[in-house]
């Protein structure tokens, strides 16, 4: 996203100095920003004031811009009696392990596909291409079926952190950019090293892998970024209330609890996919150009 | 010179056949001998590497799409062995009514996706590439809705919606309009759900063309402007048809990403008012595990997984052709 060096788009410097064109920009532009900062600032904020004012105060005067009292004491009694410490936990768990699981199968995969090359290679790299065409919402059926009843091996796995770790690594994108990457990296240092007696551990681990620093991030981004928005895959496999995940825990909580309690917890959901964004806002935005463009 | 990879890799192989090896073996059998243990050295790698990908994909992703198909003709209710029941699933499918409604609404949610979402990320796009200033801060909020997990984005907008205590209404009641019914009526749930998805979606959209924008290259303009073309002229014969690629595969993830909608009519509306807004997914969910009836659940995923896979297939030869030209 190099903006800054680009001199010009549509409109020409020329252009700029008509008054048409500076009463059109003058207007649309202040009015189009307002609109966005609202809508990209003004849900987290609500989300922000909702969760420090009392519930009372909400639902009669949704438009007030500041709490009448600014209830500190809300957060920690969401806290304990909601035990969002635990859900939150829970969410944590499930993203860690399947981030882990994603990185895991990607790196590995695609090394050998595209390092090592074995004979099977390119079956094994259509068999991973073909899972894009069909998108893991249609075999939800059959694969709950499977968490419940492992084929060959037998046993359930719902309702344990691994019914979402698993299923998180059977992810053909992350592979697919992976081996993308790994394709792009000098050959030559691969045969230097196997001259040098360097075996294909060694080569991926001292070689292959501290070259791919920026393919590893954007993956472990958007990897981290998506688990943390799963809500419909926890919610069929984790039955169970107390191994929940946020986004699975709040919308059942929202029927029974105080209601600015539930904002606090929806806050406590927003804050860190937010500060992760912030604060890696370049490498995200790289990622997006990657999914919306390579897939 | 040694390799560990003579098969596959038709750069450096000499022919195009498989394996050089029984020439090379003639002419440096030590050589030959070497090449050879690192190949079984690299074969047994290779799996081992390759193991955490295919256990994965084989437990989670192959098998499951085939035993979809499988599910689709069999009555499976988890109690009692699955019985094979030929075409009856799909059968019992056609004669429900509610999957005609679910299809219809699929259609009229298309649609209000293309009024409401497939404008607006271009426009926002076209505005904010002509900012001098901010452009970078603009982006960045642009995006926040995006970085909202979509479960509290719809709790959020179904406080917002709220016929009596929503933000909307009262905002609206201001300049006496209103107070409108949003999700509470047949007429006016589908709409609202497209509107609470284009603003959790648009984000992303928009920074994908503000990336294609920035690379439509300046002396294009520049050639129209002395030929005399307005800045409208320009937008609609240089600006769009240089982003035709990117829109055309936008609007091909935009309607594969509708067939799929399930979190925003599950929170904010159940599927209600009186199934207006029931959905593909929501209807599979509802067979499969509020009915227990796997059977028929199967039989609509393995229908939707043929629409999708065909449209992916478009996709992806789109992007091929677009990437390569």
């Amino acid at each position: 996203m190099s903006d800054d060096d680009r001199s010009r788009g549509v409109i020409s410097p020329a252009d700029r100095r008509r008054t048409s064109v500076r009463w059109f920009l003058g207007i649309s532009h202040p009015v189009i920003l307002t609109a966005i900062a609202i809508a990209g600032l003004g849900p987290i904020l609500w989300t922000a004031k909702g969760a420090l004012s009392p519930t009372q105060e909400l639902l009669q005067d949704p438009l007030r811009l500041w709490p009448s009292v600014i209830q500190w004491s809300n957060l920690a009694s969401a806290w304990e009696e909601l035990r969002l410490g635990r859900f939150l936990f829970n969410t944590v768990v499930l993203v860690g392990g399947s981030w882990f699981c994603q990185l895991l199968v990607a790196t590995l995969g695609a090394y050998a596909l595209s390092v090592l090359r074995p004979r099977s290679g390119r079956i094994v790299y259509y068999a991973v291409l073909a899972t894009l065409f069909i998108p893991g919402t249609t075999s939800l059926v059959a694969l709950y079926l499977v968490v419940l009843d492992l084929p060959l091996t037998g046993g359930s796995i719902a309702n344990t952190p691994w019914s979402v770790w698993l299923p998180a690594g059977a992810h053909a994108f992350n592979v697919l950019i992976m081996k993308q990457f790994f394709d792009g990296l000098p050959r030559e240092l691969h045969e230097a090293a196997q001259v040098d007696g360097a075996g294909p551990w060694r080569l991926f681990w001292q070689i292959v892998l501290p070259m791919s620093g920026p393919i590893v991030a954007v993956v472990s981004l958007l990897a981290v970024m998506s688990a943390w928005k799963e809500f419909l895959w926890p919610m069929i496999v984790i039955s169970d209330t107390d191994a929940q995940p946020l986004s699975v825990a709040l919308p059942r909580l929202a029927d029974s609890a105080e209601q600015n309690q539930v904002i606090a917890g929806m806050l406590i959901t927003i804050i860190p996919p937010l500060l992760l964004f912030l604060v890696f806002q370049r490498h995200i935005v790289r990622g997006i150009n990657f999914t919306g463009l390579k897939g | 010179m040694i390799t560990a990879h003579p098969s596959g890799d038709t750069t450096t192989a000499p022919s195009p056949t498989k394996d050089p090896e029984p020439r090379q073996a003639r002419r440096h059998p030590r050589r030959a001998r070497r090449t050879r243990r690192a190949r079984r050295g690299s074969g047994l790698a290779s799996l081992l590497f390759l193991l955490p990908l295919l256990v994965m994909f084989g437990y989670f992703a192959w098998w499951p799409i085939g035993q979809s198909v499988i599910l689709s003709t069999q009555e499976t209710n988890l109690v009692s062995d699955p019985e094979w029941v030929g075409l009856e699933n799909f059968r019992y499918l056609f004669n429900d009514p509610l999957l005609w409604a679910t299809l219809r609404n699929t259609a009229w949610f298309v649609v209000l996706a293309m009024l409401f979402g497939f404008p607006v990320p271009i426009l926002l796009a076209l505005l904010v590439s002509e900012l001098r200033r901010f452009g970078g801060v603009f982006r960045v909020l642009i995006y926040l809705p995006v970085v909202v997990p979509p479960v509290v984005a719809l709790m959020l907008w179904r406080w917002f919606y709220d016929p009596d205590f929503g933000l909307f209404n009262q905002v609206l009641g201001y300049v006496g309009l209103g107070p409108y019914p949003w999700l509470q009526s047949t007429a006016t749930a589908m709409p609202s759900l497209v509107l609470a998805a284009t603003w959790a979606h648009a984000g992303s959209t928009t920074l994908i063309y503000l990336a294609a924008l920035s690379s439509v290259p300046a002396d294009l303009y520049e050639a129209a402007e002395l030929d005399g073309a307005s800045i409208w002229r320009r937008i609609w014969h240089v600006t769009l048809p240089q982003m035709r690629g990117v829109i055309l595969i936008m609007l091909l993830l935009q309607i594969i990403g509708t067939f799929q909608i399930f979190t925003e009519p599950f929170i904010l509306t159940d599927g209600g008012p009186e199934d207006s807004t029931v959905t593909i997914l929501l209807l599979i969910y509802r067979y499969a595990f509020l009915n227990g009836d796997y059977g028929t659940a199967a039989a609509l995923s393995v229908l939707l997984a043929l629409v999708l896979s065909v449209l992916s297939a478009v996709y992806l030869r789109v992007t091929r052709k677009w990437s390569t030209s």
